[in-house]
């Protein structure tokens, strides 16, 4: 390297390296003077402890909890219904910020009892949490799997399947038919987006605030959504059959949110999900299928699609039983449910542009019928099935 | 959750009505159903024992505090005594008040208000007729005084004009130490409910005069420190006490002389041989009583301690109200030896730190 090259790149290395050396000079002096200390000489530090996982089993209660402390916290006794229990905290000692926890109390809970647990910090702050109904948590037992997977099954795979059998009537519709079914899987996606969505918010609320829980979701939404856009349109507008397969996606994701809910139910209520309930859950499902069939009617793809595209949409129910019930942390929850409302607004994109007529925007009686009825065969079936 | 499942959970007994009706609507599935009923729990195999785990985790030392609590049962702070030109015994204590940090169970540090740097300040004994000059010097953060539950001048009283001072004053309490008993004495600076639940209360004994009792002569000497009579039993303070440490109005945390659980962990020593005196007083801030129960054994009890017979007689359960306090007599010449519990029978505060073991041992 000649000296006519050298002096640019110095330059250069001085133009990165001279803010960032600002930065650290700042935090340097920040932690070394502690101008902050006169405002907080006597006010103690801000203690936060969220239960990400309660498991109840034969050896007593295991918690997972998560710190979120302006300083690392102590947990110094735990209280179970007003008493004072021996416990274990792996790893020992002071958590930081952000870390998490396991707490072990060998406590004999009694089944189908109220649990009340309260943690105790090094400064005598208190963080309770209730356990509404004491059952031993399902943990993988296979027994209990495959009964999930049915469960799974019913309210995940047999719907769009039954959805997919109307793809022979479908072929046979004519265009404005089509305009019809397409609105129809717009009003459904649209309400599935704002479940999900819901669903997302109810489990960021939980998670310790460190996650920013609802920036998050959004966050998470807002990419992935994207994503799948970028991905669906690398070679330009996606064929049929790719439409067809991010409406699965986007339903799986969806149905895998309905399966962690189920799940949880299930590892919280034993049988608490009634048999009505999960033909509720049948029923609510069904317009999926027929929302995937509907790109599909002039490609007349091979059976072995169907069963595919089917298995996306519904087995990730199965998933999310089996991890619901193993008391997922809700930060993973939010997660999962903000990548599935992205994936349905990424489906509302392209199945909205499928709906277009010569490349223009309309919004004609049969589109207009189709969204509102999509809409409310989602409302008033989900209402059925919320007791 | 899904609120419809949140809903469901709660009502457990409206799902088995749905794992009957899945016979008519999914008939296949039903068995399978069926086997989800979760099985009774297994006996807790895993528990190291179902007994036992009920307390608080660690020991507190004196890392934080200037006080050990198996000590306080015994330190008697007697004052320094001179003599008045008519004789009279005149009894000088000391008392300081000042903010300390207190570890009130293992790893939980309490921001008290004490005397002497403990909670219960010290245990402030004297003799039925003494001269009492007690000098109080606030070395704390607010105003306080010190109130004694005895027989004083308004001037002597502890509030606002008669003792109640700044950070950094002084005050001499004085007054004849009368009644004989057991009693109390707390700063009664407002809000009297901050004063009392922060530390700042103690035990006020005052010793019978023998020479006043000639029909219980040796009762009341038994009960004045130091006589002969006295050596032969153990005698042993106890206040009552809780701390509400997350400022709910409710207690997180009950003892006997402050540190939850601390004589579970080191039982007291009692000598079968000797007979026990305790002197108890309820110094439990936001619940109306408090109470002690002995196991295995009855006790005689003089309410304030202002009586040379008992109050009540072969009881083994008492209660107190707020700032009551009395003296329990018992004997374990006849037992066993071993660890006889001792704790307050309202089950919560036993088991949030309230309860207590006597080690009788033979000798």
């Amino acid at each position: 390297m000649n000296q006519r090259t050298l002096i640019p790149f110095f330059r250069l290395a001085f133009y990165v390296t001279a803010p960032l050396l600002l930065l650290g000079l700042a935090a340097i002096w920040l932690v070394s003077s502690d101008p902050l200390k006169s405002l907080s000489s006597a006010t103690p530090p801000i203690e936060n402890i969220t239960f990400e996982r309660v498991v109840l089993d034969d050896e007593g209660i295991h918690l997972k909890i998560r710190a979120s402390g302006s300083e690392p916290m102590v947990i110094a006794q735990v209280q179970v219904d007003d008493a004072y229990w021996a416990f274990k905290q792996t790893p020992s000692g002071p958590l930081p910020r952000m870390s998490s926890a396991e707490i072990d109390i060998p406590y004999p809970w009694v089944e189908g009892d109220a649990i009340a647990l309260l943690l105790v910090s090094n400064t005598g702050a208190t963080f309770a949490h209730e356990i509404e109904v004491a059952v031993p948590t399902l943990t993988g037992q296979s027994g209990r799997f495959r009964i999930q997977a049915l469960v799974g099954g019913f309210v995940g795979v047999l719907p769009v399947v039954i959805g997919m059998l109307f793809f022979p009537l479908l072929v046979r519709l004519r265009a404005e038919g089509m305009r019809f079914v397409l609105s129809l899987t717009l009003g459904m996606l649209a309400f599935l987006l704002i479940d999900v969505l819901g669903e997302a918010f109810e489990f960021a609320a939980k998670t310790t605030a460190g996650f920013q829980g609802a920036i998050m979701v959004w966050l998470v939404v807002l990419v992935s959504c994207l994503g799948l856009i970028a991905i669906g349109r690398r070679d330009g507008a996606p064929s049929a059959l790719a439409v067809a397969f991010f409406i699965s996606l986007g339903i799986g994701l969806h149905n895998l949110g309905e399966g962690l809910a189920i799940g949880a139910a299930l590892a919280s209520g034993g049988t608490a999900l009634g048999t009505f309930l999960i033909l509720g859950f049948t029923i609510h499902n069904v317009t999926e299928g027929i929302a995937i069939a509907a790109p599909l009617t002039k490609n007349r793809p091979h059976l072995i699609v169907f069963a595919g595209l089917a298995l996306l949409a519904g087995s990730p129910a199965i998933l999310g039983i089996w991890l619901g019930s193993y008391a997922i942390a809700p930060q993973w929850a939010a997660m999962a449910m903000a990548v599935g409302a992205g994936a349905v607004l990424q489906v509302i994109f392209e199945v909205g542009l499928l709906t277009r007529k010569d490349g223009v925007f309309t919004l004609d009686r049969y589109q207009l019928g189709g969204l509102v009825m999509g809409i409310a065969f989602m409302y008033f079936t989900g209402m059925a099935i919320k007791v | 959750m899904h609120p419809l499942l949140q809903k469901l959970v709660g009502r457990r007994s409206l799902l088995t009505g749905g794992a009957v009706l899945a016979g008519t609507t999914l008939a296949g599935s039903n068995s399978a159903l069926a086997q989800e009923v979760p099985a009774k729990p297994k006996p807790m195999t895993g528990m190291s024992g179902h007994r036992g785990q009920m307390i608080t985790v660690g020991n507190v030392g004196l890392d934080v505090n200037s006080f050990d609590p198996s000590e306080l049962l015994t330190d008697w702070d007697s004052g320094v005594v001179t003599q008045a030109a008519d004789g009279t015994n005149i009894r000088t204590f000391e008392v300081i008040a000042e903010d300390r940090d207190i570890e009130i169970a293992p790893g939980v540090i309490f921001p008290a208000w004490t005397f002497n740097g403990r909670v219960p300040g010290p245990t402030l004994r004297a003799t039925e007729g003494d001269r009492l000059r007690i000098v109080f010097k606030n070395f704390g953060s607010h105003p306080h005084s010190m109130h004694f539950h005895g027989i004083h001048s308004a001037a002597m009283d502890g509030l606002d004009g008669s003792g109640l001072i700044d950070p950094g004053e002084e005050f001499i309490y004085e007054f004849t130490a009368k009644p004989f008993g057991c009693h109390l004495y707390h700063c009664h600076a407002f809000p009297l409910r901050a004063h009392m639940h922060k530390g700042m209360y103690g035990a006020f004994i005052v010793d019978p005069d023998p020479a006043k009792h000639p029909e219980f002569q040796d009762v009341a000497a038994s009960r004045l420190l130091g006589s002969p009579e006295n050596k032969r039993w153990q005698e042993l303070v106890m206040v009552m006490n809780g701390f509400d440490t997350n400022f709910d109005g409710a207690n997180e945390f009950y003892a006997v002389n402050t540190v939850a659980h601390h004589y579970m962990k080191n039982p007291i020593r009692i000598e079968k041989s000797r007979p026990v005196r305790i002197y108890l007083v309820n110094a439990t801030e936001f619940d109306p009583i408090n109470s002690l129960h002995l196991h295995a054994n009855f006790f005689d009890y003089y309410d304030h301690g202002t009586t040379l017979t008992p109050t009540q007689k072969t009881v083994d359960t008492i209660m107190q109200c707020q700032a009551q306090r009395g003296i329990l007599e018992f004997s374990f010449a006849d037992h066993d030896p071993g660890k006889y519990m001792f704790h307050a029978h309202q089950s919560e505060f036993a088991e949030l730190g309230w309860m207590s073991l006597l080690d009788v041992v033979d000798a």
